[in-house]
This record gives structure tokens, C-alpha cells and sequence, in this order.
């Protein structure tokens, strides 16, 4: 910080700092109001011409404020493209349906609803819908764990053992990407169809019994049972938990599981002790990036499941678009947001990685 | 190597040898090492030096030959089960572990209870000297303060050998300098085998009690820093350790521990031998250029040799003289008391040595006169 002449109140008045974090935080309280629609018409049109006004306000205390207030004022100007962007995009939008959630329909084919403080959508959220919250989360929990299961041995082997085929492994991993999530989980219907070859070929070697005796078969069928429709949530969550544990592992040194084992740890115990604590942060990312997705996702159940295996993504699906009942699929929608942020804050307490240098 | 059996030996590498398919690491390895010795295995990269730790570490298995240690054939026995440790070159410290974790994980791992290990893991980090440092991560110490902490986790185990593989070669020149001094007074205090590999020969001569230098996975002298640098067996020990002029030159007689060689340049000189050489054999004469002096008389006794000064070089300590023999062979003089005010370059020297400095070496070196003055060649010999 260079210390000039300037009379410490003038100065303070032209601290980039506050130059920046205020065009920051104006043009996205401007922009969230114009999303949500609070301003509108000529005022929309003035909040607008603000929001421009604060980029060039940056712009300009960059220009003339020489180096140094250039320094200090560039994360903010890096910040803005992406914290517009979610201003009007996210935030609007999540103002819009919070009020909506608390809004009712004056009929039942009504376009707009009133905003009422009416919290019954919210009663009626939990007493309506509570089986279906109930298995999205156990539906992902378990899927989330069979991804791991069978995620991190593969990550683990192309990490250590993978060797020039790395790359190749690693873009094997990724590539069901090239095809739509859709018609993959469509083309999961027919692998698994009554008539389809894994139905069959359970029949044929007499598995089928056995099957049903662990409740992935029920009455003689695999699609539409709950196995069929976590079977679908970890094939096409399993790349977001193999990718994030692949980086942790790859940065594992194999240099340390030697010094573990130089210091009387089996292979095992090296594992267990070394590599295990270390490739946590990646396990961690995988969760995340496979439960919270898998938590709200409709298409598995509506492709794979039947009416007894609905997610809470497919009831909101229907509530917005079939029922039209928008106020109580947006309080479902918030019911489903909140009690996800509070599983991924008690995960991360016990789970956490700022344990991990 | 023609070792004697029969003492306190800690490990023995009996006629061991190592392959990676035609690629020969370690083409015999015979040789023990006694118990409390700091014992340094030195060599270029490549020579097997490493390749040979790791398998006394068990890192890896020999393809020839037994490893032995305390009187047990380990040469099958996976690392955890053998009661050495290593302290590794990048060091390896665990990232998620403090440094007291790092050090408690031996005796962890091995069951030892919690009240006999935690005051071992205090009195190592005592050694060490870290005290106030044992709460902290790896990642906030500096790299003298994790290769300490790579010491303390080997030790502690009390292991009959310390294996240290490359330890210093991480740290800047003024580090490694005070650690070298601190691993002999380490090894000192706590009395265990330190086996150590290698390839600054100045970083040998200064720990080791012994010292085995390696070429291309052959054993080529195991002796005191002294033997080796007074007495190297072979031209290559002769040139890697120090410097050395190397004289070519005929075997004309000899008598007990002194022969007289002919030189190719001209000359005759009195040499020391190990063992006594043939008549006529074709040797090289090793003269170590800080025990060469210059005057203007030639000394007795063959004692001497005339040249030509080529350059004269003032460097504080001491002053470098290099000479020009009549053919054309460059020698190097590192002088201390040099009678300088009488040397010119152009001028007729005698360099001249006191009786004994003069080595007799088997062979005949590639280029004759002064080594490690190119420096395309110091490079390819690290």
C-alpha cells in the first residue's frame, strides 16, 4: 500500500477496495431486483443504466488509479462477470421462488398466484411428500456408496497401476459423456426390460431366485424396482466420484506408501493409513458432486422406477408441470435445497478436509 | 572384496547381484558392514549404489547372492518384517501427520504400547533437536527441519541399521554442510549403523568411517576415507575421489613397498605400491596436486619432475599450478607455501613431492596428466 501525502479521508474515499466492492455488490443487488422483477417499466430501465454506470465506475478508478489500484481492484472486476451472472440467473430467480412458495392459487387454473405468507405449501410439502423425500435421499445415500465402492478401486488402479494406459483408462471413464444422460438411461430400460438379456439371463442360470431373495428382483422383474432405479443413479453418477478421487490419489506420493512400509506397515496398513486419509478431499468432492445431483434427480425413477419408487424430483416435476400447482412445488423445491444443505454441512464436520495439509 | 569375516557384523551382502532384464544394476555386491559404523557407499549416478540399499531395505529382491542381516537371510523378507529403516531422499514425511504422529508411526505400526513409545518419540525429537516443533505438519518446516524429522521417524524404531539414501542432496550447500557435521554427531548419540549412499565424495570423506565406491555395479575399493584417498585401487577411484594427476608410465623395478616407474613423458619416479607390480607392467602414477610443491632444484631420490608453468593462479588458500610436462601432459599443483616470488609462467619448474605422496595405480588412464580439469568430464562423472 503506498503511502502518499493524501489527507487519510480523501484517501479512503478512493480506496479501490471499496471502488470495487461496491460496483460488485450494487450491480447485483440492481440486477437480482430487475431478475425478480421488484423493479419495473422506466425504473427497470434506470437500475439497468446503474448497472452500467458501476462497470465503468470500476473501469475508470482502474485506468486512473495507476498500478496499484489496478492490483487491488482486479479481483473484484474478475468476480464480476460470474457474480452477475448468478445475480440475475440464480439469485433472481431463487428470490422469485421463495415468494412464490409462499403464494397461493386463486384456482386451480389459475396463472398467477397471490403472495400471501401462506405456509401451508410448506405443511403440505412434508405431510404430502414426505416418502418421496424419504427415498430420494436414501435412493442417493445408497448410490452415492456403491460410487464409491466401485469408483475408487478403478480410481485407485489408474492412479498406481495405470501406467501408460492412464490416459486411455481415464477417457474411457469419461467417455459415456458422449452420449445424452437421457437416452442412456433410456438404454438402461431395455438392458433391464422383462424380456431384455439380463432378465433372461438371470432365468437362465437360475440366479433369479437369488435375486429376488436380496430384493434387487421382485417378481421376476428388475425394471421398476428401487434397484433398478439406484442401478441408474450410480452408472451415471460413477465418472463425478471416479474423476475427483482419481486427482487426490494421483497426487499421492508412492514414495510414502514405501516409508510406511519401511516402518513396519503392511501393504495393507499402508493403504489404510496413508493412502486412505489422503485421497479423502477426493472422496469428499465425489460425494458432493453425486449426492446432491442424485438427491434431485427425476429421470432415473421416471425411466427405471414406477409409481412406488418416485423420487421428490419427479413429484416436483409433476407439481410444476403437470399439476400446475407451482407455489407447493416451490416450497418443495426449498424443503429439498434445505435439508441438502444441512446434510452437506453435518458431512463436511465430520468428513471436512481442512484436517489434510 | 576380500573382507574378514567373523566380526560384529550388522549386515552382509554375500556375492549379491541385481538385474532388470539384460540391464545389470548390481553386478556383485560382496562386502559386510560392522556394527555402529557409518559406513557410505559412493558413486557416479547409476553405479548400483541406491539399487544396493534398496535391497538391504528390501525394496527390492536380489536376483544373486544372499543379504544378511544380524546373522539372518533376509534376502526374501518383505521391508516391514526387517528391522532397518530409511530415510529417504525427498524424505516422504506422511503430509496428514504432525511430526510427532510422523515419528510415533514406527512404533505404532510395530504395536509397541503408547507409554514405552512416547517418551522415545520425545527423547528423538530431542536428538533432533525439533522440541518445539512436534505439533506441526510437515509442509511448515523447512527442508534441514523435515530431513531431521525423517531422521527421528527412522530411529526411533532403534533399527540395527539406518539406511540413508541420498539424505542431503535436497538442501542448499550451507545446509548440507551443517548436517553432514550434525548426522555424525546424530549417529554418535545414538550409537546404531548408519549406512549412507552417495554420489558427493566430499559428503563420504567427511562422515564415513568407511567407504565403498561403486562404478558401473561393481564394488571397486572398500576402505577409510585415508585408503581411499591415499591409496585408491583402481583409476576411476583415483579420479572420482579429489583430484589426481595421472601419469602414465613403465614399472622398471621395485623393491618391497616403493617402485620406480619410467614415465611416458619422460622422467623417472619413486611410487608407492600396494602390492608389488611386475617388471616392465604398465602403470599409472597418482600424484594428489595439494601435495605437490614447486621449486626451482629437483629433489632426491626420484622425487620430482620438470615441466614448464603454464598458469598460475593466486586463490587465497592456496595458489594452482599448472605445469606442462615435455609431452605435452598437463599437471595440476594446488601449492599452500609455494616459493611463488620465483615462478613465472613460462618458467622451468621441478614439482616435487615428500616421500610417499606418489601412488602406483594399475592401468593406464585415457587422457594422462590432471583430472576433472574439463568440465564436460566433472558433469559426466555426477
Amino acid at each position: 500500500m503506498s503511502k502518499s501525502a493524501t489527507p487519510t479521508a480523501v484517501r479512503r474515499w478512493k480506496r479501490p477496495e471499496f471502488v470495487g466492492l461496491g460496483a460488485l455488490v450494487g450491480a447485483g443487488a440492481l440486477l437480482t431486483a430487475i431478475g425478480a422483477r421488484w423493479v419495473t417499466g422506466p425504473v427497470a430501465l434506470l437500475a439497468l443504466a446503474l448497472v452500467f454506470a458501476s462497470v465503468v465506475w470500476l473501469i475508470f478508478t482502474a485506468v486512473i488509479g495507476g498500478p496499484d489500484a489496478r492490483r487491488r481492484i482486479a479481483p473484484y472486476g474478475l468476480l464480476k462477470p460470474g457474480a452477475l451472472w448468478l445475480a440475475l440467473f440464480y439469485l433472481a430467480p431463487l428470490v422469485t421462488l421463495l415468494r412464490l412458495s409462499l403464494s397461493t392459487l386463486p384456482s386451480r387454473f389459475a396463472v398467477d398466484a397471490d403472495f400471501d405468507w401462506n405456509f401451508g405449501n410448506y405443511r403440505r410439502a412434508f405431510a404430502d411428500f414426505d416418502a418421496q423425500f424419504g427415498r430420494a435421499f436414501l435412493y442417493a445415500g445408497v448410490a452415492t456408496v456403491l460410487t464409491i465402492l466401485i469408483g475408487y478401486p478403478l480410481a485407485y488402479v489408474i492412479a498406481f497401476r495405470g501406467g501408460r494406459y492412464r490416459t486411455l483408462m481415464l477417457g474411457l471413464v469419461v467417455v459415456p459423456f458422449f452420449t445424452s444422460y437421457l437416452i442412456r438411461t433410456i438404454a438402461w430400460r431395455s438392458l433391464l426390460a422383462d424380456t431384455g438379456w439380463v432378465v433372461q439371463m438371470l432365468d437362465f442360470v437360475k440366479l433369479s431366485g437369488l435375486f429376488e431373495g436380496v430384493g434387487i428382483m421382485d417378481n421376476g422383474r428388475i425394471l421398476q424396482t428401487p434397484a433398478a432405479v439406484i442401478g441408474g443413479l450410480t452408472y451415471n453418477f460413477l465418472p463425478f466420484m471416479i474423476l475427483p478421487i482419481y486427482v487426490s490419489l494421483e497426487k499421492v506420493d508412492p514414495g510414502l506408501v514405501d516409508a510406511a512400509q519401511d516402518l513396519y506397515s503392511t501393504s495393507a496398513g499402508a493403504f489404510r493409513k496413508i493412502v486412505v486419509p489422503l485421497s479423502l478431499p477426493g472422496v469428499f468432492a465425489g460425494t458432493l458432486l453425486t449426492f446432491i445431483p442424485a438427491a434431485g434427480d427425476f429421470v432415473n425413477a421416471f425411466y427405471l422406477g414406477s409409481p412406488s419408487t418416485t423420487m421428490i424430483g419427479n413429484s416436483i416435476q409433476d407439481q410444476f408441470l403437470v399439476q400446475n400447482n407451482v407455489p407447493l412445488a416451490s416450497a418443495m423445491s426449498f424443503v429439498l435445497m434445505a435439508i441438502i444443505t444441512i446434510l452437506v454441512l453435518i458431512y463436511s464436520r465430520f468428513f471436512g478436509t481442512e484436517d489434510l495439509a | 572384496m576380500g573382507e574378514t569375516k567373523g566380526r560384529d557384523d550388522v549386515i552382509v551382502l554375500e556375492d549379491v547381484g541385481k538385474s532388470f532384464g539384460d540391464f545389470v544394476a548390481v553386478e556383485r555386491a560382496d562386502f559386510s558392514i560392522e556394527r555402529g559404523e557409518f559406513f557410505a557407499m559412493l558413486g557416479p549416478s547409476g553405479c548400483g549404489k541406491t539399487t544396493t540399499l534398496k535391497m538391504i531395505a528390501g525394496f527390492e529382491q536380489p536376483t544373486r547372492g544372499r543379504v544378511i542381516l544380524e546373522g539372518v537371510d533376509v534376502s526374501r523378507t518383505p521391508p516391514y518384517k526387517r528391522n532397518v529403516n530409511t530415510v529417504f531422499q525427498q524424505y516422504a514425511l506422511f503430509p496428514h501427520m504432525t511430526v510427532t504422529e510422523n515419528i510415533a508411526f514406527g512404533p505404532r505400526s510395530h504395536r509397541v504400547p503408547k507409554e514405552t513409545y512416547e517418551p522415545r518419540v520425545r527423547e528423538m525429537l530431542e536428538v533432533v533437536r525439533l522440541e518445539e516443533f512436534a505439533a506441526r505438519k510437515p509442509s511448515q518446516l523447512s527442508g534441514g527441519q523435515q530431513q531431521r524429522v525423517a531422521l527421528a521417524r527412522a530411529l526411533v524404531n532403534m533399527p540395527s541399521a539406518l539406511l540413508l539414501d541420498e539424505p542431503l542432496a535436497a538442501l542448499d550447500l550451507k545446509l548440507r554442510e551443517a548436517m553432514q557435521l550434525e548426522l555424525k554427531r546424530i549417529q554418535r548419540e545414538v550409537g546404531i549403523t548408519f549406512v549412507f549412499v552417495t554420489h558427493d565424495q566430499g559428503e563420504a570423506l567427511t562422515m564415513s568411517d568407511r567407504i565403498a565406491v561403486m562404478s558401473q555395479g561393481r564394488v571397486e575399493q572398500i576402505g577409510s576415507p585415508e585408503q581411499i584417498y591415499h591409496s585408491p585401487a583402481s583409476l576411476f577411484v583415483a579420479g572420482f575421489i579429489g583430484s589426481a594427476n595421472l601419469l602414465p608410465g613403465e614399472v622398471t623395478a621395485h623393491d618391497g613397498a616403493d617402485a620406480v616407474v619410467a614415465l611416458a613423458s619422460g622422467g623417472t619416479i619413486r611410487a608407492r605400491v600396494a602390492a608389488p607390480p611386475a617388471i616392465g607392467e604398465r602403470v599409472s602414477v597418482m600424484l594428489r596436486p595439494e601435495r605437490l610443491n614447486a621449486t626451482t632444484e629437483p629433489a632426491s631420490d626420484h622425487r620430482s619432475i620438470l615441466g614448464t608453468v603454464k598458469e598460475l593462479i593466486f586463490q587465497g588458500a592456496s595458489t594452482r599450478l599448472e605445469a606442462e610436462l615435455a609431452d605435452g601432459t598437463i599437471i595440476v599443483a594446488q601449492m599452500t607455501d609455494a616459493e611463488v616470488p620465483h615462478i613465472r609462467p613460462g618458467s622451468n619448474v621441478h614439482v616435487r613431492w615428500n616421500p610417499g605422496a606418489a601412488f602406483l595405480i594399475e592401468g593406464v588412464p585415457v587422457t594422462a596428466g590432471a583430472t576433472n580439469t574439463d568440465i564436460d568430464d566433472v558433469e559426466a562423472s555426477l
